[in-house]
């Protein structure tokens, strides 16, 4: 990072992460004319075993992380692609079961886009709303449940707000009911100890550039007892036991394994880190007036802080503060101009979803860095306020909720 | 390390597509989807790459969407298009990669097979035979990657334009070994597969002209005009853009080079009267040479080429493992014995004449002891 100086200070470790270079490190080894190279399913020489080998240790150093066995990792494109196999697998693989899935309004659009796809195809689909501070209702989703219920789709942390969902009591829930349990865990392995041999999942989502592996590459956890049954979605050559074909890029899976081990190792040392700084973030700007946390603050990822500024426009808040990359919400997202649909399931008014910014730090984020984005927020906060007729109004006491608008 | 022969199954990295691929595994960092200047960097190299990839195959950018890989397209280009309400019938050749017949089988409309003679060409008339009045789509790959083989698209897709029914074509083997042309040879789509010409794994492309009803496979997200959900694999991306970019530049030199060892291979071996070289009779890709060997098991020619330094493959490294004949060479009326014989041999950039040498000196101890085993089983 030559021209670091120039850069804006980077904190949208939610969208994506720099690969660590110890990862790049890993990868190296199996890219170019130097070096170990060969497609792992060439079963006639050693170019393909030892491509093949690097990837069944890759897939251990996966599942050591989460506490699963390596038979129950089937490598995927990335968490996308997990989810979609996930949820459209296995609603179609238990068609005669039933029709009906619950998800949570607040969830990633891979997976609500698969539900939204499944309704098109004829299955029903409930979207719970989640309280007010993120969190899923144990209560409400019991009551959601019906006979024909064959699957409950539930993130462990939510990408937005960061909130953690209790996906313990809410399997334990599925299990009562014998419905399959699915987490995206895409924005929580590595950052939330996750052990699948004692946790009530049945399928987990994982993605490798949201812990500093690269992107394209993700995984899906199926359990093997009792056996979770799918099907495929990608058809031809039956690689990862038939449930996932294509020619497994090695370098990247590679490189997934070593992000993951390094998590395994690094993981509670830098959740302490990055708890101080979100702490020293939050230290600096609540005193401001009108600025509200979304999101449960203790059932919370380390990395992440997402505020909402009132009466400040996002847009205009995200230009001023061209030296920070952030972002309003998912960077799936982005690109539309539309609130967040995750703050506005939590109750948030328009106003208030459209003046959040989320914050998500990781492993290269200083305090400095934190330093200067406090600055950075409140200059830019205060200048934006002055500029705003309705922050005016406020000042001066007026309700800007009972204000009736001329209609245009 | 091993000879390595087996360029159809995969090739390693360019060390300029790597050096290109290197940044945006390093200091380049950012979600091609944020708005922010990390974001805006990864986003221009993505356009980049898909010049890059448009340029070599003679298509528009706006055509090419980049997925996975090239199974990832050809499940696109088949479960994608007939997920249309309007697409009730397809046809595909018989001699596909399997990332193509086996969604071929998952499809919720009908199917037909269209067969091939005994070289492995599909003939403008069993095409024609093959199309029924509902016909949507007909699939056929441009070369074969067992036996190398190369059919006339041009002419094929003249046929299909006829009978207004869209032409796909797996092009992943003839990709950066020869001159292909999405315009040229008017097909209304193709699959492209980056690690096939020394691009990295991880990155593929479907090229489909915009009149074709496709539909997502992949749920939750805008990426790729909506037809390729999740965040951009960017690196392998870029060095996809530059795999293509270096084809491009290099595909005369590289053309005529692994001609030349592979022309030298194969007369070497017809010289033993028990080698049949499949397809023979037909233009092949210079690179890709298949034979059976009549009274030998492939699975031992494999070992005993392996014991000798020799990396190659029965045919498709997707399928190997399986001790079933390929269903390419089964198409072909090749009889179970002799397919089952099979060896691939599929050389690269690097490849040397001495290294063909070698293999032929390989060969001729590996019959020979055969050939004198049985002479000698002969006399007791």
């Amino acid at each position: 990072m030559n021209d670091k100086t120039n850069r804006p200070i980077y904190l949208d470790y939610s969208a994506t992460t720099p690969i660590d270079e110890r990862v790049v490190a890993e990868m190296i080894k199996y890219m170019g004319p130097e070096a170990t190279f060969g497609n792992p399913a060439s079963r006639s020489h050693s170019y393909g075993w030892t491509a093949e080998a690097a990837t069944e240790d890759a897939r251990q150093h996966v599942a050591d992380l989460v506490g699963a066995d390596p038979r129950e990792i089937v490598f995927t494109s990335g968490a996308t692609e997990s989810d979609n196999l996930a949820i459209k697998g296995s609603a179609h693989f238990n068609q005669k079961r039933g029709k009906h899935i619950i998800t949570c309004k607040t969830e990633h659009k891979a997976v609500l886009d698969s539900c939204r796809q499944l309704e098109r195809e004829g299955y029903e689909v409930t979207y719970l709303d989640p309280e007010k501070n993120g969190l899923v209702d144990l209560e409400k989703l019991k009551a959601a449940m019906r006979d024909d219920t064959t699957l409950v789709s539930i993130m462990h942390v939510n990408n937005e707000i960061g909130v953690i969902q209790d996906i313990e009591a809410i399997g334990n829930a599925c299990r009562e009911r014998k419905i399959i349990f699915h987490v995206d865990a895409a924005q929580s392995a590595g950052k939330v100890p996750i052990d699948l041999a004692n946790l009530p999942v049945d399928l987990m989502s994982f993605s490798a550039h949201k812990i500093y592996g690269p992107k394209g590459m993700g995984a899906l956890y199926v359990q093997r007892k009792p056996r979770i049954r799918l099907e495929a979605q990608m058809h031809g050559g039956g690689h990862e036991r038939g449930m996932r074909s294509g020619t497994l890029a090695t370098h990247q899976i590679v490189g997934m394994g070593e992000a993951f081990r390094i998590a395994k190792q690094e993981m509670a040392m830098e959740n302490e880190r990055l708890i101080n700084l979100r702490n020293q973030l939050w230290d600096g700007l609540k005193d401001m007036e009108e600025v509200y946390i979304n999101g449960d603050f203790e059932q919370r990822v380390a990395g992440n802080l997402n505020i909402s500024f009132n009466y400040v426009e996002g847009e205009s808040l995200l230009m001023a503060l061209k030296d920070l990359a952030i972002s309003s919400g998912s960077a799936c997202t982005s690109a539309s101009l539309e609130p967040s649909y995750v703050l506005r399931a939590l109750g948030r008014n328009d106003e208030l979803a459209h003046s959040s910014i989320r914050f998500s730090m990781g492993r290269y984020t200083t305090s400095t860095d934190i330093e200067t984005t406090i600055a950075h927020v409140r200059s830019a906060v205060e200048k934006l306020r002055d500029l705003s007729p309705l922050w005016d109004m406020f000042k001066d006491g007026i309700d800007i909720d009972s204000i009736e608008w001329a209609a245009h | 390390m091993a000879v390595y022969f087996d360029h159809n199954a995969t090739t390693p990295l360019h060390e300029k597509v790597l050096e290109a691929m290197l940044p945006y595994m390093g200091s380049v960092c950012g979600n091609p989807s944020s708005l922010h200047r990390f974001g805006r960097l990864q986003r221009q190299a993505i356009e980049q790459a898909r010049e890059q990839v448009a340029a070599l195959m003679g298509a528009q950018t706006s055509q090419v969407i980049f997925t996975s890989g090239g199974t990832e397209a050809n499940n696109l280009m088949l479960k994608g298009l007939s997920a249309d309400a309007s697409v009730q019938r397809i046809a595909v050749s018989e001699i596909e990669h399997m990332s193509l017949l086996e969604p071929a089988a998952k499809v919720a409309c009908a199917v037909d097979r269209i067969a091939v003679n005994e070289q492995g060409l599909v003939t403008q008339e069993s095409l024609k035979q093959a199309i029924q009045k509902d016909t949507a789509l007909v699939s056929v790959m441009a070369a074969n990657n067992e036996t190398g083989a190369i059919q006339d698209i041009e002419k094929l897709a003249e046929v299909a334009r006829e009978s207004g029914t869209w032409f796909h074509s797996d092009v992943s083997q003839i990709a950066g070994k020869l001159a292909f042309s999405f315009e040229q040879t008017g097909v209304h789509a193709m699959t492209l597969s980056s690690h096939k010409f020394y691009g990295p794994m991880g990155a593929g492309a479907l090229i489909v002209d915009k009149c074709l009803p496709m539909h997502s496979l992949l749920q939750g997200g805008s990426q790729e005009k909506g037809l390729r959900a999740g965040t951009e694999n960017v690196a392998a991306i870029v060095g996809f853009g530059m795999a293509a970019e270096l084809a491009a530049q290099e595909l005369l030199e590289r053309g005529d080079h692994v001609k030349v060892l592979r022309d030298a291979l194969e007369k070497e071996l017809m010289k033993f009267a028990v080698v049949k070289v499949f397809s023979q009779e037909i233009k092949r890709l210079p690179n890709t040479l298949q034979f059976g060997v009549q009274g030998f098991d492939g699975e031992t020619l494999l070992m005993e080429l392996d014991r000798r330094g020799f990396a190659v493959s029965s045919g498709s490294a997707c399928t190997s493992g399986k001790t079933e004949p390929s269903h390419v060479l089964k198409a072909m009326a090749v009889s179970n014995d002799l397919a089952t014989s099979a060896i691939r041999v599929s050389l690269g950039r690097t490849n040397t004449m001495a290294e063909v040498e070698r293999f032929i000196e390989a060969m001729q101890q590996i019959l020979g002891i055969k050939n004198s085993a049985v002479m000698m089983a002969a006399n007791l």
